[in-house]
């Protein structure tokens, strides 16, 4: 079944503080091959102005899947994950996410259009430190395919 | 506008194994050929984010900074299938530099292909590019 239009613009309470750790960014860093210093040494971060380590520019799709499922699972869109695809990924930084950064996620459903049979959900997960200053907004267009 | 040197990233089964468990997505099409089979795919595939991830770093070696990266975005265009063996997958990332904007921002345009297949679509970065000064090694 399509997705429902009208559930655009809905948005789902503050996810759990998501604590980054120095460690979690190495781990990042060298799984997708990033041995830039300011990824793994906190000297070399500071000497670029850092507060702590720098994670890797897409690190923030880490912070917002951890919470997804709250848009994933709700029943009311009732998404069939069988169905769906990974279609755009953007993220918009006002600052590069840094080690020791406490990150409240809150998910928004920026848009559902339909189109052949296929749905299309964007949503905007936003990323603020616990006193809500932003950080980074992480848009994904998951692609539905309908019904063959 | 200028055209920024070709890089190369080899993708193999244990690199999707280690970013499963480094970005917590453990879907079973990125390790296991049978779910990927029943699914209807040729094969396991990697983490559209991978792909993602590994263009950004032909992107900061670009700019020659890893913190320089304001906004990235990509469409994933056609899957990247991994074989079990050690050669994997490669992609290829070229990249066209335009000029900064008013707000000091370069536009990076990114072309992201394996096997001679281009694998994102409309892969565009917004960086903060440091001011050259001439004499950087």
């Amino acid at each position: 079944m399509p997705l429902d239009p009208a559930l655009a613009g809905r948005s789902y309470p503050p996810a759990p503080p998501y604590q980054v750790g120095r460690e979690k960014i190495r781990e990042f860093a060298t799984a997708i091959g990033a041995a830039d210093p300011v990824h793994h040494d906190v000297d070399a971060a500071r000497a670029l102005g850092h507060l702590d380590l720098v994670a890797p520019p897409t690190f923030a799709i880490v912070i917002s899947g951890a919470s997804l499922h709250q848009v994933y699972g709700d029943p009311e869109l009732a998404l069939d994950f069988s169905r769906v695809v990974h279609g755009d990924q953007r993220f918009v930084h006002t600052r590069p996410i840094h080690a020791g950064d406490e990150i409240v996620c809150v998910h928004h459903v920026e848009e559902i259009t339909v189109r052949g049979g296929h749905s299309f959900l964007t949503t905007r997960s936003a990323l603020r430190t616990a006193s809500g200053e932003p950080v980074a907004d992480a848009y994904a267009k998951l692609v539905v395919r309908g019904e063959d | 506008m200028e055209h920024l040197p070709t890089r190369t990233f080899r993708v193999t089964r244990a690199d999707l194994v280690r970013y499963a468990g480094a970005a917590g997505d453990f879907n079973p099409i990125h390790w296991s050929d049978r779910v990927a089979a029943s699914v209807g795919l040729p094969g396991v595939i990697a983490h559209g984010m991978l792909t993602m991830a590994l263009a950004g770093r032909a992107v900061t070696a670009w700019v020659g900074r890893a913190d320089a990266v304001a906004e990235y975005g990509v469409r994933f265009a056609r899957p990247v299938v991994v074989p079990d063996d050690p050669e994997g997958a490669v992609l290829t990332v070229d990249g066209v530099r335009r000029p900064a904007d008013a707000a000091g921002l370069t536009r990076v345009d990114l072309t992201v292909s394996c096997a001679g297949e281009k694998v994102l679509a409309q892969a565009r970065a917004l960086v903060r590019w440091p001011v050259e000064t001439g004499d950087q090694g």
